[in-house]
């Protein structure tokens, strides 16, 4: 079964353990500036969004890169960087729509999220549940349940 | 090594920064943040400094675990001499900024002298750099966050500053980052304003790196995560309520001082606690609360995020404040509701909001206002004098009161000096609710005794972040204890001083202690951390950081005579509730409480303690 990184952001409390999960899973390090997964906070209106990589069925990175560095995992479905192969140009970081894939100065090739070979460290990290990794072909069956819940009272309404 | 063994001194006379290696050896003695920093404090200012004083410093300081998956790992404090109390003094904040300023690499910032105009700190990395800051004086923390950020043209500055209160002199100004969290008490926001500081605007993007045993560091911290999900304060009530899950508890144990502590119960409890910001208005349909919040790394969330309902007469016309932001803590609703007899919900939102927004404590704050309009009703202060009538209940004058204060204009400017200073200038100093001038917080000594001995012998002066024995004597963590009986407290009293000692000198937040004890934290320091962190090792750091700060203040003229208890909780008996004609049995806890922690009858750590704690 392919799996997905499901995001809630409703339930998103802004506390950085998944982007520290992140940089210490890639990098070793606490460093929420090495992460791949982002949270965003709206402070107006406080709200907290957390953000990353999608893995495009088909993927912009993957298309532009000239030397085919970006790869699709068959296992996971991530769209993977092969850093000997990347040659920093940034194109992809120009082509991907959403921001996601990003270029490290340090190393001089792009990074973006790779599903941490199926056990992502964010999703482990995240005390509320607002990342999880779950079934890609039925993300949206929390929220179909929910809705269904409301049916149901209904239909116990009706039956009175 | 969790330390990044660098701090930064800031010499604000000469305009220098300069890069100094950690000392290790105090490191390993003192941990970190307030033990570590106290520590390098009390070796460079004598005790006799004068708070406002160039003398006087400033020190910004995380602990090993800042920055790190630790639960709660985002914390740093603020130490130096409070000028509300003339006491040590060490406020402790969450948010962000903490981690971020140990992510770019430091420990701690140490601030002396004084700038000869307004500056900001910048700080990227190991670039520090000094700015003139003269067109951000004046601004309050909600427009320099913004200004600060465009200026460098980085949304990710993380920014701590001082707002007009800070400026102003407000002798219990604050220290706000993210807009909304606080280095709350004892007027450390004074003393910056004092140096001329405005702003530390930090990027860090070298992260914490050099974990002892990093396989062992993430086993602990999950399992110790897990003690905290599993736990029904911190993994229920505090995320679902914050800490205002206390503000029915409290007052039904009859211990919620109330309208200047003349009373023990309010009536308009109800409809400032945590489930009246829970309810839908009636005005717009609507509840007061948006959300919950964490501080970095905290998978506990209680902060609370709040919206002023739009036609409240605080807001109308004001959109400035009809978007969301920090909302009503419990030490806060009951300062600004219950201390002033006000059960105005959105009035206190907004109060609180001012409180942030300019930077100050709305503790001494709602305090001191209890004490002006016990002042009025007598007829010592007139509307003449104070710009409005100002009986208890009346959220308008606590509003008016804010603005004044915040603003530092009219009779704000006496407000901002606390209560002790205005109830003496008008000739009725028994009617300030403070020990060794700090106002007391949310919690009745006549209702919770342990509350009354804690108070008394607190080393930033009255305060319940110190030794919260209401864990024990109201919730029964991690012991049930009778809240009424005055037997065992010193020892209880002493304990829950010694362990916070711990927990703020770590990096981690004091909530964690609601499911947390030493023994949680002690594996999470041994991962993470050279030195002996066991569980022996880390009662005697906690004493030790004790007694260091009680020697200051006893250095700096403090004697046995200031733990004391303001005369009402010593000689007026509550008047309802369980503890209904019972006052504040200080005198039978304090000479075991000397006792116990090795101390003479005038409250001085005798010699063998001295020298067994290695002081
Ligand atoms: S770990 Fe979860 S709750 Fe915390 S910031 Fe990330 S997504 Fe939000
Ligand atoms: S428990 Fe509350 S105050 Fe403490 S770190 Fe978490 S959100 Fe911040």
């Amino acid at each position: 079964m392919m799996k997905s990184l499901h995001i809630e952001a409703a339930k998103c409390t802004g506390c950085l353990q998944c982007e520290m999960a992140c940089s210490f899973e890639n990098y070793g390090v606490f460093n929420p500036a090495k992460s791949r997964i982002k949270v965003f906070e709206f402070h107006d209106t406080g709200t907290k969004v957390p953000y990353t990589c999608t893995q495009c069925a088909e993927a912009w990175c993957l298309k532009a890169c000239p030397v085919d560095a970006i790869t699709k995992d068959k296992h996971t479905g991530a769209m993977m960087v092969n850093e000997a192969t990347c040659v920093g140009c940034k194109v992809c970081t120009i082509a991907c729509p959403f921001g996601t894939i990003n270029y490290v100065a340090d190393t001089g090739k792009v990074q973006k999220c790779d599903l941490c070979e199926g056990s992502p460290a964010c999703a482990d990290a995240c005390p509320t549940g607002a990342i999880t990794y779950i079934d890609a072909d039925s993300t949206g069956i929390d929220r179909m349940r929910s809705w269904a819940a409301k049916l149901e009272n209904q239909t116990v309404g009706h039956a009175d | 090594m969790a330390w990044q063994r660098k701090i930064l001194r800031v010499d604000l006379t000469a305009g220098t920064c300069t890069q100094e290696a950690l000392n290790m050896e105090w490191a390993k003695a003192y941990l970190g943040q307030r033990g570590l920093a106290t520590k390098y404090f009390v070796e460079e200012v004598a005790p006799s400094v004068e708070p406002l004083s160039p003398a006087n410093k400033l020190i910004f300081a995380t602990g090993p675990l800042t920055g790190t998956m630790a639960s709660t790992g985002g914390r740093y404090s603020v130490i130096t001499k409070g000028p509300l109390t003339g006491a040590i003094a060490c406020s402790n904040s969450g948010g962000y900024w903490g981690a971020e300023l140990k992510m770019a690499g430091w420990d701690m910032i140490i601030f002396e002298g004084r700038a000869a105009t307004p500056v900001y700190l910048h700080l990227e990395n190991d670039t520090a750099t000094l700015h003139d800051a003269s067109d951000l004086w004046g601004k309050t923390t909600w427009e320099t966050e913004p200004a600060l950020r465009k200026k460098h043209q980085d949304s990710q500055l993380k920014i701590s500053s001082i707002g007009r209160a800070g400026e102003n002199g407000v002798l219990y100004a604050a220290i706000i980052n993210d807009l909304h969290r606080a280095a709350g008490r004892s007027g450390v926001g004074a003393v910056m304003g004092s140096k001329n500081l405005k702003a530390i605007a930090v990027r860090g993007t070298l992260g914490v790196a050099g974990i002892k045993d990093p396989k062992a560091f993430m086993k602990a911290t999950a399992a110790a995560k897990k003690v905290l999900a599993d736990n029904a304060v911190t993994g229920e009530g505090l995320p679902k309520f914050g800490t205002q899950v206390l503000m029915n508890v409290i007052n039904e144990s009859g211990a919620m001082p109330t309208r200047n502590a003349q009373d023990i119960q309010f009536d308009g409890a109800k409809d400032i606690s945590a489930e009246a910001m829970h309810a839908p208005r009636v005005t717009d349909g609507k509840a007061n609360l948006v959300t919950n919040q964490a501080c970095f790394g905290c998978t506990i969330a209680c902060g609370r995020i709040s919206k002023i309902d739009q036609t409240h007469y605080t807001v109308v016309n004001k959109p400035e404040y009809w978007g969301a932001s920090g909302g009503l803590e419990y030490e806060a609703a009951w300062a600004l509701g219950s201390a002033n007899g006000v059960n105005d919900l959105e009035a206190l939102t907004f109060a609180n909001f001012l409180c942030n927004e300019d930077g100050f404590d709305p503790i001494s704050f709602g305090a001191t206002v209890g004490a002006v309009m016990e002042l009025y009703e007598m007829g010592v202060l007139t509307k003449e004098q104070l710009g409005i009538e100002a009986p208890f209940g009346s959220a308008k004058a606590l509003t008016y009161f804010a603005g004044l204060t915040a603003r530092g204009e009219g009779f704000g400017q006496e407000i901002g000096l606390g209560s002790k200073r205005l109830t003496a200038k008008y000739g009725h100093p028994d009617l300030s609710m403070t020990v060794k001038g700090q106002e007391f917080p949310a919690y009745d000594p006549r209702g919770i005794q342990g509350m009354g001995l804690t108070y008394a012998t607190s080393n930033r002066g009255a305060c319940h972040l110190r030794s919260y024995t209401v864990a024990s004597e109201i919730l029964g963590i991690p012991i049930k204890t009778d809240p009424l009986a005055t037997e065992g407290k010193a020892g209880l009293v002493k304990a829950f001083q010694d362990a916070t000692a711990v927990f703020d000198s770590a990096g981690i937040c004091v909530f964690t202690s609601f499911a947390w004890t030493l023994v949680d934290v002690a594996p999470q320091l041994e991962a993470a951390c050279e030195g002996d962190w066991s569980l022996d090792n880390l009662n005697v750091v906690g004493e030790r950081i004790w007694n260091m700060e009680r020697q200051f203040n006893n250095a700096a003229g403090f004697t046995a005579k200031d733990d004391s208890l303001p005369k009402r909780l010593l000689t007026e008996a509550a008047k309802t509730g369980p503890a209904k004609g019972l006052v504040a049995g200080l005198s039978k806890m304090l000479p075991e409480y000397y006792s116990e922690r090795g101390w003479d009858t005038e409250g001085r750590p005798t010699a063998a303690t001295v020298e067994r704690l290695g002081l």
